[in-house]
Parts: structure tokens; C-alpha cells; sequence
């Protein structure tokens, strides 16, 4: 049997790829998968320490989180072509009227 | 989540969550009655959506007759969720007049804005009363996913699209820290319940991935707060989003998170909360003022204000549960009303495209509308913190919780920054009291809807300021109710 660690690391590496890609990337698509990379690392411990528990509810809730993930996408994507039509870029960096 | 109990849900169940039914109910109403109305006249859906918070409310009122837990532990109706329901279906409330207006003004016909107002107060609602890490999460979403779509609403203004797309990325990004910490609570404690996490933590060995947990389940929210170093989304969505919106995410999911936050520290027993909120606070309090200094606009000047008042309220945070949490109830209330109101004004004299949202277009406007400035004036002075106003009494009982718990340094700070924030306030007043009008900028006059959301905001700051007492006695009792 697969040691717990193993899903731990394995889900920490997802969520801190999700955190780089999502610092380092510049087009929005992108930035946005890295948040969902995130998530389903999330979802990953949330599976693992159900197993490790022996309580059903940690799977229940990864269901939770992916409807959540699909409502946050549709949004999202809304919000990025209201952005494509407004600017016709997808790049962050020119994404730029309101000042930082 | 216990098996052993009978799986249907109760008629009392519904009840304890029967201001979020209602706001449910209306929200939905409205998105389906948006599309099927062809002619409608503007403010029909508007209307809907004022008597759906006013129900809620009258809704609050029954749930508070019901106190106890709901769903399976999942919920929980005690004094303290029912300051925090009333305040945030309030907010609601007055935020729907001043949209009023706004939406007038800027042409958007879509009545969806008020649908989605509705549903996220369903979350914010329902934030203060979940003590179950998942529901909360659910909740913290359902409040999210709407203000980051009421953020992006004046669609054709690509400073608008913008200020959604920086508020829905970070804001992601915010939710996914928050979830991968209750993954790593999840793994400690083998619990997402509030309760059983904080027995767990109380009476064993605290492990190190609770340590995690915690931290990471607070960065998440300190994000949504817009606590320092986490506010770099702040000045840019307030400046971008409509204003009457602005004055909605700048209160009433504010008021839910830290809800959410005091149950967090305090029921679930947080492992390290003095030196986290130490830190957090001490740097909110001053990135937020000197940030505010150096702002033009007006919106922009109250986003810094804004991350400095999640400042003084974490403050509350770091001190003893029986003075704290009552102080950081009552200035959750007291921000809501002035910042409410504050917009309210800001959103009525910003005109069509928001033009006029500079420090320098009010020059003189007590002169061409000496109401409109007088009723500013009290929100500024409230925000300072001078007597008589809610504001005052707020930070007053904030600095005196934590001076009761030897937090002398993070008080200095705090006055120190009061100190400083009188600054920039007080320049928005002289320049409306001192300078000469400038003749371009039209000065019109208040409608009724707006005009009612400005009286109610002004009610509750002089009243939170001149009577504090019910308030703080309500407050009090909330929370000797809810941790003995």
C-alpha cells in the first residue's frame, strides 16, 4: 500500500506548482489553470486523509469543491472575455489602467 | 455528519436557516423574472430585491427564536450569528437603495445586479452561522463568486472588466490557501467541524500540520479581509468596481469573514493566534494609512482606509475572548454603517462614468450642496474615530480590549495610526469646506432611494456613537452565550 506521505508530498507539489504558475505565468488562461492545479491538490489531501482516517467525508467534500472549481471557471471565463473584448490582450502585464 | 442521527432534515432546521431561504428565494426570483419581463420599468426588480432583504431581516428575527444547531452541527444560530445576519441583510438592504440610482445613471438596465446582490448575502449569511469548515468554504464561495461578477459590472468601462479580473484571480487564489488549510485541518484533527477541531486542540499535543492548517486557512481569509501584506488586490478592484458595489464588498463580506475568523481564533482554539494577529494587524493598520496618504481619488483613498480598519479590527482579535470579540462585533457594525454611507455619497456625486471621483472635484461642495457635505463630513469624522460617532466608540473599546490583555505596543501603533489617518480624512473636508466650488462638476439632487440608504447609514453611526450600549450589551451577551 501507498504510504500517506506519499499522496501528501505528492498533493503539496501540485498545490505549490499551482502557487508558482500562478506568480510567474503571464497569460490569464494559464494563470487561471494554476488555480485549479491548486485546488485538486487540495482535493488530493482532502482523499488521502480520508483514507488515512477511515471518514467518508473527506471524499464528499472533494465533490464540493469541484462543483465549486466548475462555478468558479464558468465565472471566470465570463470575466475573462468581458476583459479580451474590453483590452483584446490576455496578458496580465497589459492589463494595466488601474495602477498597482 | 453523524450517522447515528436521523438523516430528515427538521422543521426547526429550516427555521434557523430561514434568512437565507428567503434571500435565496428572491435572488433566484429575480434572475428568472429578469429575462421574461421585456418592458420592464427600471426599478421593478430593484424594488423585488429591497423587499426580499426587508423580509430577511424579518426573517432574522425568527431565526433568533430558534437558537441552536441545525443540519447536523453544520449550522449553528446562536446571539453572535444573529448580529452578524442582521448586520450584513442591513448592508444589503441599503446597498439596494443606493443602487437605485447608480444604475440609473449609468444606464445598466440588467436586474440580475440585484439577483446577485441577493445571493451573496445568501453566503455572507450563512458564513456567520456555519461552524463546519466545508459549509464555510461553500459559503465564503457563494459570497465570492457573486461580488467578483457585481465587481466586472459596468461592463463597457475596461477599468471595471479589470478591477473583476485582479478581484477574481487573487481572490481564487485567496480560496484555494483557505481550502488547502482545511485539507491539513481535515488531516489533523480527522474533523471539519469547529467544535470537535477546537476539543482536538485543546486536548492533545497540537500537531504540526494544525500549525499549517491554521496559517494557511488564514491567509485565505486575510485576503478576503484585505489585511496586510495581503491587500495588493485592494485599491485597484475599489477603484475599478461601481461604487454602490464597492460599498457592499467593502462591509458586509468583510463582516462574514470576520465572523467566520472569530469563531476560527476562538472556538476552534487557534493554535499561535497572538503573534500571527500581532503582525497582521500591526502591518494593516500601517501599510493601509501611509498607503492613503499619497491617494487622489476618492475610492482609492477609502480602499487604503478600508485595509487600515481591518487593521484596528484584527487588534480586537489579539486580545482576551471576553473583551475582544464583543469589541470587533461592534466595530464590524459601526464600519458597515459609516462606509456604507460614505459610498453611498461617493457613488451619488461620482455621476454618469463615474467622472467625479477625485479629491479635487469636491472643492467647495458645501457650498453647492451643503447637505450632501455635512453628511460626508460625519462619515470622515467617524472614520477617524472622533466622539460622538460610531467610530469612536468602536476603536475606543478595540484599544481598551487590547489594553486589557497587555497588548500596550499594539495600541500605540494603533494610536499612532489613528493619528496619521486623521490626515487624509481631514484633507477630503477641507478641501470640501475651504476651497472655491469648481463650476464643472454638477451637484445633483439626491433621490429618494439614495437619500433613505444616507439617513439610515448617518441613524446608525450617531446612534452607534451617542448609544452605544444596547449594542455592546447585545454583543457581550453573544458571546458569554456562545463560549460558556
Amino acid at each position: 500500500m501507498v504510504p500517506l506521505s506519499c499522496y501528501l508530498v505528492l498533493s503539496g507539489t501540485l498545490f505549490a506548482c499551482g502557487v508558482v504558475g500562478f506568480l510567474i505565468k503571464r497569460n490569464i488562461i494559464t494563470i487561471f489553470m494554476s488555480i485549479e492545479l491548486m485546488l485538486n491538490g487540495a482535493n488530493l489531501s482532502f482523499v488521502a486523509f480520508a483514507a488515512q482516517w477511515k471518514a467518508l467525508s473527506g471524499q464528499i467534500f472533494v465533490f464540493f469543491v469541484m462543483v465549486v472549481a466548475a462555478a468558479e471557471a464558468a465565472v471566470g471565463l465570463a470575466i475573462i472575455i468581458a476583459i479580451f473584448r474590453t483590452r483584446e490582450t490576455l496578458n496580465v502585464d497589459r492589463v494595466n489602467l488601474l495602477k498597482l | 455528519m453523524n450517522g447515528s442521527l436521523a438523516m430528515v432534515p427538521q422543521a426547526t432546521d429550516y427555521l434557523r436557516v430561514l434568512p437565507e431561504i428567503v434571500l435565496s428565494i428572491f435572488g433566484m426570483a429575480i434572475m428568472f423574472a429578469d429575462p421574461l419581463l421585456k418592458e420592464r420599468p427600471p426599478r421593478t426588480l430593484g424594488t423585488l430585491a429591497l423587499l426580499g432583504s426587508l423580509l430577511a431581516l424579518a426573517a432574522t428575527w425568527v431565526q433568533a427564536q430558534y437558537p441552536g444547531f441545525a443540519f447536523w452541527n453544520m449550522v449553528r444560530v446562536d446571539a453572535f450569528s444573529v448580529f452578524f445576519h442582521f448586520l450584513i441583510v442591513a448592508v444589503t438592504a441599503v446597498v439596494i437603495l443606493t443602487s437605485f440610482e447608480y444604475m440609473e445613471v449609468e444606464g445598466i438596465r440588467a436586474g440580475e445586479y440585484y439577483g446577485l446582490i441577493l445571493l451573496g448575502a445568501v453566503g455572507m449569511s450563512l458564513m456567520s452561522s456555519a461552524v463546519e469548515l466545508v459549509l464555510i468554504f461553500l459559503a465564503l464561495e457563494i459570497s465570492s463568486i457573486a461580488t467578483y461578477i457585481l465587481a466586472g459590472f459596468r461592463r463597457r468601462a475596461a477599468i471595471s472588466s479589470e478591477a473583476s479580473l485582479k478581484y477574481f484571480l487573487l481572490g481564487s487564489f485567496a480560496t484555494a490557501f483557505f481550502l488547502y488549510g482545511v485539507a491539513l485541518m481535515f488531516g489533523a484533527t480527522g474533523s471539519t467541524s469547529i467544535q470537535v477541531i477546537g476539543a482536538a486542540l485543546s486536548s492533545f499535543e497540537v500537531p504540526a500540520l494544525a500549525y499549517a492548517g491554521i496559517a494557511l486557512m488564514f491567509v485565505g481569509l486575510a485576503f478576503k479581509v484585505a489585511a496586510a501584506p495581503f491587500h495588493i488586490w485592494t485599491p485597484d478592484v475599489y477603484e475599478g468596481a461601481p461604487a454602490p458595489v464597492v460599498g457592499f464588498m467593502s462591509t458586509a463580506p468583510k463582516a462574514a469573514v470576520f465572523a467566520v475568523l472569530l469563531r476560527l481564533m476562538f472556538e476552534a482554539h487557534a493554535p499561535g493566534r497572538i503573534g500571527l494577529i500581532w503582525v497582521v494587524a500591526a502591518l494593516s493598520m500601517t501599510l493601509g494609512n501611509l498607503g492613503a496618504l499619497v491617494q487622489n481619488n476618492v475610492k482609492r483613498l477609502l480602499a487604503y482606509s478600508s485595509i487600515a480598519h481591518a487593521g484596528y479590527l484584527l487588534v480586537a482579535f489579539a486580545a482576551v475572548p471576553d473583551s475582544g470579540i464583543p469589541a470587533a462585533m461592534f466595530y464590524a457594525a459601526s464600519y458597515a454603517a459609516m462606509n456604507v454611507g460614505a459610498f453611498a455619497v461617493v457613488s451619488h456625486f461620482s455621476n454618469a462614468g463615474e467622472r467625479y471621483v477625485k479629491i479635487e472635484d469636491y472643492s467647495g461642495l458645501s457650498s453647492s450642496s451643503p447637505l450632501l457635505a455635512a453628511i460626508l463630513t460625519v462619515f470622515l469624522l467617524s472614520l477617524i474615530g472622533i466622539p460622538i460617532t460610531g467610530g469612536f466608540i468602536a476603536k475606543f473599546y478595540v484599544f481598551s480590549a487590547a489594553l486589557q490583555s497587555n497588548l500596550v505596543g499594539l495600541v500605540i501603533l494603533g494610536v499612532l495610526n489613528s493619528a496619521v489617518a486623521a490626515y487624509y480624512y481631514l484633507r477630503v473636508i477641507v478641501v470640501m469646506y475651504m476651497r472655491e466650488p469648481r463650476g464643472e462638476v454638477p451637484v445633483s439632487a439626491v433621490p429618494a432611494g439614495m437619500g433613505a440608504a444616507m439617513a439610515v447609514s448617518l441613524a446608525a453611526t450617531i446612534y452607534l456613537g451617542v448609544l452605544p450600549g444596547r449594542v455592546l450589551d447585545y454583543a457581550g451577551r453573544a458571546v458569554a452565550e456562545w463560549l460558556h
